[in-house]
């Protein structure tokens, strides 16, 4: 295998035959480079439909209300439907089995927020604890809203991380005091939210805390909760339907009244999602393993051509002493060494040309087009060795054939 | 050095065979220089391809240097090839892309020389050959005199016992047979063995004895009258 004398042979045997070496050289370098490449723009597509519904629980439901658009029960249209604290504990205590986590929410606009120097406007919701698995939001640092804190009504508030680059600049702020429109409360914690941006600008205080200061009663803004993942999705839609349903009744709302009271079961989008990327992922690997095929197919062509095309020099070494192993190990060492050198010039010619287009695609919504590592490690090896087998073949056909046949050959 | 007794070969061809060669008995001493005629479809090449162990025989006793050549498997042929016989063929056969140096190299390198020696060795017989200054040249360069000697350098090289040479000339006019020729008679006088298998009359009288087969047995076996030649 190492022997410098049969490298040296090899060598040769490639440089003075460019057009052969070439051939089957770009054959698989065009293979990998292909595979690189479509691989590396579906995963990009897959990328922007990660991006896009990432942010949230997949199973989270939201329940909003707004205003009646029909009579119903002698009610006039145009009434506006109020959740209140008794909400709150209706639906708990009838769908507690469903349920995940829950969390009521009562949500402030344009808060002004100020530390020291700095102020800004931000979006207030005074939640339950439930609520931060709800957004998904992941601490950075201290911790979120407790059942303790509800209950003392603290006045504390845990704060996105764009909230605390804005305010505190490259300070800490845990442990600081925020006035929130000239009220003074702790930060216990900071957090991330892979939502993005928009869900990083929000402040959390204690539902009781938002209720007595923004509310005069007993009212809230909407509700949030997941359901229980052991239900599948149409489990989960049945189980929101008749939510929907029962809330309804509950304030009086037309069955078919969209506006009055809304059930949003984000597990619908979901659905559709996942079989758009299970289509998108076999639509990939379909591709992948095409040209994969393609490639073996080309690589397995040119070395029947190429053992074919040698038959009279094989006769002519076997005459001169050549054992078939030796003839075998020839074959083969040139194969392996092209396809190896081959597929490694595709696989880094198609990694380069994913980074320096990968940005200017984003518009056709493809993010970030790149390729795992061992995908086409994996690939340009299944080559190397679909090259091994395809010289494998012939090889040992040309050797075991009697030197005087191979000399005949014409 | 080669020694045939009563050996039979035959090639199957559909559901019958074709009995090429019928129990032939041939010896052929160490430095002799041996021609054997016949015209195509006597066997001759049969028989060539044999002694050359390029191709078995059925039945019958080959003795090869001493050596009793049955069972081969192809790695043990391909090393007693390697060892004891060169070969020069009518079509030349060398690699066309290596230059004659290299292709003169070639049995070297299956004998496991070493590169530098290799070069050394080979250059030497392209010296013998008189193609010394030639040695970088590829073989379409070289006319088809030039090429049959470094076929016959190459044929050389791994200073084997016995040269077989089929047709040698049969690709060549008279003047370069004749030139081939005298490098084999050169060669045979300095003690090497050569067989030479040819169809024409002349070539065969430029060596010392003729064997004449026809219909795969041998019908005559005579020296060449040195005066006649002279």
């Amino acid at each position: 295998m190492f022997d410098l004398d049969r490298w040296t042979e090899i060598f040769q045997t490639l440089s003075k035959n460019k057009l052969r070496t070439a051939l089957s050289g770009f054959t698989i370098a065009f293979a990998i480079l292909l595979f690189t490449l479509l691989f590396g723009i579906g995963n990009g597509l897959k990328h922007t439909f990660e991006k896009q519904f990432a942010g949230d629980a997949q199973n989270s439901v939201y329940i909003r209300s707004g205003k009646t658009t029909k009579p119903y029960k002698g009610l006039q249209s145009g009434r506006k439907v109020q959740f209140k604290n008794e909400d709150t504990k209706f639906i708990n205590e009838q769908f507690e089995k469903n349920i995940q986590f829950f969390s009521p929410n009562i949500e402030r606009f344009n808060v002004r927020a100020i530390y020291k120097g700095e102020q800004n406007n931000y979006t207030v919701r005074g939640v339950y604890p439930d609520y931060q698995p709800l957004e998904s939001a992941v601490m950075i640092e201290g911790r979120f809203i407790s059942v303790l804190d509800l209950k003392k009504r603290a006045k504390v508030v845990a704060i996105g991380k764009l909230v605390e680059e804005d305010l505190f600049k490259n300070f800490p702020a845990l442990g600081r005091n925020i006035s929130l429109d000239g009220i003074s409360y702790r930060v216990i914690g900071v957090f991330s939210d892979p939502g993005g941006d928009n869900d990083e600008r929000y402040i959390y205080m204690p539902f009781s805390t938002a209720q007595g200061m923004y509310r005069s009663n007993d009212e809230l803004d909407q509700f949030g909760l997941t359901f229980n993942p052991a239900l599948n999705v149409d489990k989960a839609l049945a189980f929101t339907n008749l939510l929907e349903k029962v809330l309804k009744e509950k304030h009086q709302v037309d069955p078919r009244d969209q506006s009055a009271l809304r059930v949003q079961n984000y597990a619908e989008g979901t659905k559709n999602v996942q079989q758009f990327m299970t289509v998108l992922n076999i639509i990939i690997l379909f591709i992948g393993i095409g040209t994969l095929i393609a490639g073996i197919i080309g690589i397995s062509n040119i070395m029947v051509y190429i053992v074919k095309e040698r038959t009279k020099e094989l006769g002519i070494r076997k005459a001169l002493g050549a054992t078939p192993q030796s003839i075998i190990g020839m074959i083969m060492m040139e194969s392996i060494f092209v396809t190896a050198l081959a597929g490694y010039a595709g696989l880094m010619i198609g990694v380069f040309t994913l980074k320096a287009i990968g940005s200017s695609l984003e518009k056709y919504f493809i993010v970030n087009p790149s390729v795992e590592t061992y995908v086409v490690v994996g690939a340009t090896i299944i080559l190397i060795i679909a090259g091994t087998i395809a010289g494998y073949i012939p090889a040992k056909r040309a050797s075991s054939i009697k030197p005087i046949e191979a000399l005949n050959d014409q | 050095m080669i020694r045939l007794h009563n050996l039979h070969k035959s090639y199957p061809i559909g559901h019958d065979s074709l009995h090429v060669l019928k129990g032939l008995d041939l010896h052929i001493k160490e430095g002799e220089f041996v021609s054997i005629m016949g015209s195509s479809g006597s066997g001759k090449s049969t028989l060539l391809n044999i002694i050359g162990l390029l191709d078995t025989h059925d039945t019958g006793e080959y003795i090869l240097n001493g050596q009793t050549i049955e069972h081969l498997n192809e790695k043990k042929a391909a090393v007693l090839r390697n060892k004891f016989l060169g070969f020069v063929f009518q079509s030349f056969n060398l690699i066309n892309y290596k230059t004659a140096l290299e292709n003169v190299a070639l049995p070297l390198y299956y004998k496991g020389i070493g590169r530098k020696e290799r070069q050394v060795i080979a250059m030497e017989y392209l010296e013998k050959v008189g193609l010394k200054e030639r040695a970088s040249h590829l073989p379409s360069e070289l006319s088809g005199g030039e090429k049959q000697r470094v076929a016959i350098a190459r044929a050389l090289a791994t200073n084997p016992k016995v040269v077989l040479a089929d047709e040698p000339t049969g690709a060549l006019d008279t003047v370069t047979s004749h030139s081939v020729m005298e490098l084999l008679r050169t060669i045979n006088n300095e003690g090497m063995t050569v067989v030479v298998i040819t169809h024409e009359e002349d070539i065969a009288e430029d060596t010392d004895r003729i064997v004449r087969l026809r219909d795969g047995v041998i019908i005559s076996d005579e020296k060449v009258n040195k005066k006649a030649k002279a």
